[in-house]
């Protein structure tokens, strides 16, 4: 045998040029290519330095952490020894002291059951859904408000903070959700009286801000009862919240609603199932999946708006906090308590739109337009 | 063979089940209205509130600090509602105009091929899209523009012409001198002259394919004409510059902090919203377009202003107009920092001091209704004529 063999040796591959990898062909490439460009990179630099040095100078280098003597804070940069100091008010508000464990209780099970929902691929989620639906409301009652199991009461008008913020939010979407459903089957029915009922329900309160119908709950309402039956203001305000966001909710459902092909109405009626069947056993299944992210994007802008109720009066997180701000205790604080609130609201939202953004992605099974 | 006719029962026929279900609703809503109305009209006899609009002509006796028609202590209920609803109508164009800038600066910085442009504007986006409006109206108005100097220690701009303090922006403002309706006349008919040739025009390129430069036209007609008319009579225009008298600013005009808190917050918050449909708009239109268009021999420009942009804005405007909607019904935030809007001066003040809840409530959730209503129709029409024409 010989010991050459003819088989074909490739060359290592050359290096790509030098001019095309690596860090400064990203920074030609990205940063700098071209006059416009350049000049608007250095601008942006420009911008970034005279604005992020002084703010992080302000913010956490010359910033006090420690301590909970407001007088620390005379010299300096930017004062957070109130968030510490004032953290239980900002959470629980004026809820009593000893009771707090029941704020914890319902709160934990409102966390557990949402992100039961939100972890993809658990089993049995269609029994957690309507079990949130029907449970969290009753709990909220039951150990929130109490009477029961021997619990002092505690009335609506303590209910403050951070609690009150995310019970409203929270009861609110689960609430508007069943009502939204309702309006959205009624605005695509057949029947026009039931249509012409539901899309002047929608408009109207789509129409309107939600400070009028908050001014509207809590004006309006107690005029609207029967003599003897009062609500209190919270309650009232829930129930404003709810009309108007089951609205935006009808709207998101009856999107997911025409979204479902022609064919499968035609395929259920011919398996002989009625409107009610139909509509629960194979349209709804199919809409409300597609519409997951239109849902949580409605519990974001909820959660936003539930700030408005402070200008009638409730006290809510942003309430608790620019009460911090006005107490003559802690004086000169209004840029850190508003960029505190806004820290916390940003937290939430940001988040809550980074989970549904990514269901988006995950649900957007290439049968869509785009 | 002649079946039989199967004859349907009563209660399995869906007309009438349908006529029955719809009789329950409509009779089910009916009641709701009318006990609603019975408990209201009992409670409101009990508690000694009065009904009708006759307070609309009553006299208001409350001051309002910012109000673009005259208006004093003296007059009507009727007139602090036009007070307000023209606050409201300020502040929402105002914010529609700057936001719509911000918004479609930032959704094209999104998609500049410059990283850092497009990080900077991503993060705008982010951060205060994720903000609740009414906190970012408490930041501009607490904590940033209480927090400037007095009057005496104003900030100055431009050779001492324009002021920034506590109590306001204060600019110069235009004086009108006779002479000048002319000028303004004449630019309102030259808008008219060039839109009849703006269309003109388009019938023409799409007759004969020839393009003529309508907007050298225009320019030339709403602004260089009247420019050369508003000298011709001598400038009949002069500037009233403010000046410091005593403690606060004589002359000129003023831009309150409040309305400058409410602009602001408005333009920011509203922007992320548009920067995002902006950039979803763009990104809708395939590349295969400009591909196309540039094969069909076209400029860049005219591939922009006639291939992309129509396509894109199909995609933007529905959207875009719901922003408005939403900025116009954000601006009734203005009642927590106590700019006079409708909400503030009518559902504030005038409701606390008539009682007459039901009327006020009525009346303002009406005039935010009838602009909703409006808007939307004028979008489903321009809606049902843009639509992709498909078989």
């Amino acid at each position: 045998m010989s010991e050459t063999t003819d088989t074909f040796v490739p060359k290592p591959s050359l290096p790509p040029p030098s001019g095309s990898v690596g860090i400064t062909y990203w920074v030609r490439s990205r940063l700098f290519d071209g006059p416009v460009n350049s000049l608007l990179t250095l601008g942006a630099i420009w911008l970034l330095a005279s604005t992020l040095i002084p703010l992080i100078d302000w913010a956490v280098i010359e910033a006090h952490f420690i301590g909970t003597d407001p007088n620390l804070c005379r010299t300096g940069g930017a004062c957070w020894l109130f968030v510490d100091e004032r953290l239980r008010f900002f959470v629980y508000g004026f809820y009593p002291d000893g009771q707090l464990w029941r704020v914890n209780l319902v709160l934990g099970a409102a966390v557990l059951a949402i992100g039961y929902l939100a972890i993809p691929n658990l089993p049995g989620k269609r029994w957690v859904v309507p079990a949130a639906i029907v449970g969290l409301p009753v709990l909220t009652i039951l150990f929130m408000h109490g009477g029961v199991f021997g619990l002092p009461i505690v009335a609506t008008d303590q209910w403050s903070g951070l609690t009150l913020t995310l019970v409203l939010s929270v009861v609110g979407i689960v609430a508007a959700l069943p009502l939204g459903i309702v309006l959205a089957l009624g605005r695509r029915s057949q029947m026009p009286a039931v249509r012409i009922i539901c899309v002047v329900f929608i408009e109207v309160w789509r129409g309107v801000p939600l400070i009028s119908v908050l001014f509207m709950a809590s004006v309006m309402l107690p005029l609207f009862l029967p003599e003897g039956m009062q609500f209190s203001k919270v309650l009232r305000a829930m129930i404003g919240i709810v009309m108007f966001e089951s609205a935006y909710m009808a709207e998101v459902v009856r999107g997911g609603l025409q979204a479902i092909p022609r064919g499968q109405f035609e395929a259920a009626a011919a398996l002989g199932l009625g409107y009610w069947r139909t509509m629960a056993l194979v349209v709804l299944p199919q809409a409300l999946k597609l519409v997951i992210p239109g849902i949580v994007n409605t519990f974001i802008a909820l959660f936003k708006d539930t700030t408005l109720v402070l200008i009638i009066g409730l006290f809510d997180v942003l309430a608790t906090i620019h009460a911090t701000i006005v107490d003559p205790e802690w004086p000169d604080i209004a840029p850190e308590g508003y960029i505190f609130a806004a820290m916390v609201f940003w937290v939430f939202c940001f988040g809550m739109s980074r989970y549904s953004q990514a269901l988006e992605r995950k649900l957007h099974t290439g049968h869509k337009r785009n | 063979m002649n079946s039989p006719r199967t004859r349907i029962k009563p209660w399995n026929d869906p007309r009438i089940r349908s006529w029955v279900f719809q009789v329950l609703v409509v009779g089910f809503v009916l009641w709701l209205v009318a006990s609603l109305f019975s408990n209201t009209l009992h409670n409101m006899e009990t508690r000694g509130i009065r009904t009708g609009f006759g307070f609309l002509d009553q006299t208001a006796g409350f001051g309002i600090l910012f109000s673009l028609i005259p208006y004093e202590e003296t007059n009507s209920y009727g007139r602090t509602f036009f007070v307000g609803l023209l606050n409201t109508v300020l502040v929402s164009g105002l914010g529609i105009i700057t936001a719509t800038l911000v918004g479609f600066v930032a959704g094209i910085a999104r998609l500049s091929h410059n990283w850092l442009i497009a990080r900077l504007a991503e993060v705008y986006v982010e951060i205060f899209r994720n903000v609740p409006l009414l906190l970012q109206v408490f930041f501009w108005y607490f904590a940033v523009l209480q927090a400037l100097p007095a009057p005496r220690q104003s900030f100055r701009f431009f050779h001492d012409m324009v002021f920034l303090s506590k109590r306001g922006l204060y600019v110069p403002a235009p004086v009108a001198e006779p002479g000048l309706g002319w000028v303004i006349g004449l630019a309102l008919a030259g808008l008219a002259v060039s839109i009849a040739v703006a269309r003109w025009a388009r019938k023409r390129r799409e007759a004969t394919g020839q393009e003529f430069p309508v907007w050298r036209v225009a320019l030339g007609l709403v602004v260089g004409l009247p420019l050369v008319v508003f000298l011709l009579l001598g400038s009949p225009m002069s500037w009233s510059i403010p000046a410091l008298r005593g403690f606060n600013f004589q002359g000129g005009g003023v831009l309150l902090p409040e309305l400058v808190a409410l602009w602001f917050a408005l333009t920011i918050y509203t922007g992320t919203f548009i920067a995002e449909i902006v950039r979803s708009g763009i990104q809708a239109v395939s590349h295969g377009q400009t591909e196309a268009a540039a094969a069909l021999g076209l400029r860049r420009n005219q591939i922009t202003r006639l291939v992309i942009l129509p396509q894109a804005l199909r995609v933007i405007i529905p959207p875009l107009t719901s922003q408005y909607l939403n900025l116009t019904k954000n601006s009734s935030l203005a009642t927590a920092i106590g700019y006079p809007d409708l909400v503030a001066v009518f559902m504030g003040t005038t409701l606390n001091q008539t009682g007459q809840a039901v009327e006020v409530v009525a009346m303002t959730m009406a005039v935010y209704l009838t602009i909703s209503l409006t808007i939307s129709f004028l979008m489903n029409t321009y809606n049902r004529r843009v639509a992709l024409k498909e078989r």
